[in-house]
């Protein structure tokens, strides 16, 4: 019945859904930020762990639709151990990638988002937790919302 | 004996040009009507002939076509106040719909009515509409606000607690008639006559009574009474505020304006009586006149059978979901109104209403503009399907087949 939907749901984001990597607290955390979609009344923490530059460990709670805990989770996995630079320059190009569908330069696993700019209304989901690392990495105390997001 | 075999429910559904229509290759099945309704081609037509017609601004000229526009716009007053039974077509107050009759009734009578140390009855499972026009109101005034509790996932509210809870401090009583969440029909007549003996001024929130059931303000024994038009077969941008005459008389201006005076000096202004006191500026004057024909369009089908049609479908649809494993029901087991909230375990309300369009069903999925609701029932949002008249229980049966599939899908 949802054979169309397999390439918002693909199988990585299933997977992700179901058991997300990274999800608890950090006690050592050095950085933290919100993240909180008003559509749905979402809401995810995310935790870093920075030496100087460098994503040391990060982690993530909250609760969310599977495309929101997915891109959570993945972005967890591919935060570890790179550098605010890094992660600004993958911001960009997951951006994109989920309003748009072009995939510029390498994104590694994270080309499973790439079939969420279909369907507008779940693009907030797909972004949710990348406006939260990027208010982390730049010390921002006030929660950040996908209020604003151009869909 | 059931009252809704005397209608051709299936015959009606021709009178409504968006239904017939396929959705991701599927045939679409309507299931958001608690968010809005969908309009029959007499409404449609009815502004259509307006504009194309009788269009002219209203109050203002002599001519020929503003008498027209004039008479069309009143009419609908007339027709609103037969709708719920007003004394007099003067009590009714044209509004952009049930969020602007509440900010009005909230920046009007209670800037006059509230001072600190009020209070403001509320319940806990009001739309944001109800809620955060007397906030603001608190903010302003110092007043506090209270709020009758519920009982929990079946979402009745917990009158035990009522009598503590209408103090003499309580100035008025807000309340939902019909919950947009949970389906839950308050007791409105009953509370309303209990904040009366107190001297309470009440607000009956009628977004998902008035079009649904048959209203009638003088037997709820409310002081007002709002409603929305886009969700009662409509247009959007019109609804409908009803106060009882001598509060209305009493109020202040709401907004400042053309329309709404008798004279203007340079440093002092006399208002017209309501219900022109509270229209300033041109109106939405094609509103009213597609409302007029929403309204004569659904009596002439009768809201005591649409009643009893909308019931049937919810409690269907309930008892085919409870049937379901790893399901979560909110609202009442019994009488309850026509949709069902649900949430399945371990999959996002988002992700439910994404794989329902898919199969061209239409739900709403989130807080439903309820979140301290959500958060009472301890849950972020949850999906709901809400009917109307022209749904049918084999778009029920379909429904059903597409969350067991859903539920599939995500593996359970
Ligand atoms: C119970 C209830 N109250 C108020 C509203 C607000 O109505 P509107 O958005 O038409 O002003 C709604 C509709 O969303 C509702 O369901």
């Amino acid at each position: 019945m949802f054979d169309e939907l397999n390439d918002l749901y693909q199988q990585v984001i299933l997977d992700h859904c179901r058991k997300p990597r990274n999800f608890h607290e950090l006690p050592a955390a050095s950085r933290s930020a919100q993240g909180h979609n008003p559509l749905c009344g979402d809401q995810l923490k995310l935790f870093l762990a920075l030496d100087g530059d460098t994503i040391e460990d990060i982690s993530f709670v909250g609760s969310g639709c599977c495309i929101s805990k997915a891109s959570a989770s993945l972005l967890t996995e591919f935060a570890k151990g790179k550098t605010k630079a890094d992660v600004e320059k993958m911001f960009g190009r997951v951006h994109e990638m989920v309003t748009t569908g072009k995939i510029e330069g390498d994104v590694g696993k994270l080309a499973v988002f790439a079939g969420v700019h279909k369907y507008p209304a779940r693009v907030k989901c797909a972004i949710l937790s990348w406006h939260a690392v990027m208010a982390a990495l730049h010390g921002e105390v006030q929660p950040v919302t996908t209020e604003n997001e151009q869909t | 004996m059931s009252v809704s075999k005397n209608v051709d429910w299936l015959a009606l559904r021709k009178d409504f040009p968006i239904l017939d229509q396929q959705v991701h290759g599927q045939p679409l099945i309507y299931f958001d009507n608690a968010a809005t309704s969908q309009k029959p081609r007499v409404v449609i037509e009815a502004l259509q002939h307006y504009y194309e017609c009788d269009n002219a601004n209203v109050h203002r000229g002599i001519h020929e076509l503003s008498n027209r526009a004039t008479s069309a716009y009143e009419a609908g007053r007339a027709r609103a106040a037969r709708f719920i039974n007003a004394r007099t077509a003067e009590e009714i107050v044209f509004t952009r719909g049930t969020t602007e009759g509440i900010n009005l009734v909230a920046s009007s009578w209670g800037a006059k009515n509230l001072k600190s140390g009020d209070v403001i009855l509320l319940t806990e499972m009001e739309h944001h509409s109800n809620l955060v026009p007397w906030q603001l109101l608190a903010q302003r005034t110092g007043a506090k606000i209270t709020y009758v509790p519920i009982t929990g996932d079946e979402g009745i509210l917990d009158l035990s607690k009522l009598d503590s809870l209408l103090t003499r401090q309580v100035k008025i009583f807000s309340m939902v008639h019909i919950s947009n969440s949970l389906g839950t029909v308050n007791p409105v007549a009953d509370l309303c006559a209990r904040a009366r003996k107190l001297g309470i001024t009440t607000l009956v929130d009628g977004a998902q009574s008035a079009g649904h059931m048959p209203v009638d303000v003088q037997a709820i024994g409310c002081d007002f009474f709002v409603f929305s038009g886009h969700k009662i077969c409509g247009p959007t941008g019109i609804g409908v505020l009803w106060g009882r005459q001598e509060l209305l008389d009493a109020m202040p201006p709401y907004q400042g304006g053309g329309e709404m005076i008798l004279s203007v000096e340079y440093q002092k202004t006399e208002f017209k009586k309501a219900p022109h006191r509270f229209e300033a500026g041109t109106p939405d004057i094609s509103g009213p006149i597609g409302l007029h024909a929403a309204m004569d369009y659904l009596d002439a089908i009768g809201r005591d059978r649409i009643w009893k049609h909308d019931q049937e479908l919810a409690n269907y649809a309930y008892e085919k979901l409870a049937a379901l494993k790893n399901i979560r029901l909110f609202g009442p087991k019994t009488g309850r109104a026509g949709l069902v909230s649900f949430l399945l375990n371990d999959v996002h309300a988002h992700d439910v209403v994404t794989l329902a369009d898919q199969a061209g069903v239409a739900l709403r999925g989130g807080h439903h503009c309820t979140q301290p609701l959500m958060h009472r029932l301890g849950v972020e949002s949850t999906a709901r399907a809400s009917f109307y008249f022209y749904n049918t229980k084999a778009e029920v049966d379909r429904f059903a087949e597409v969350v067991k599939e859903i539920q599939k899908f995500f593996g359970q």
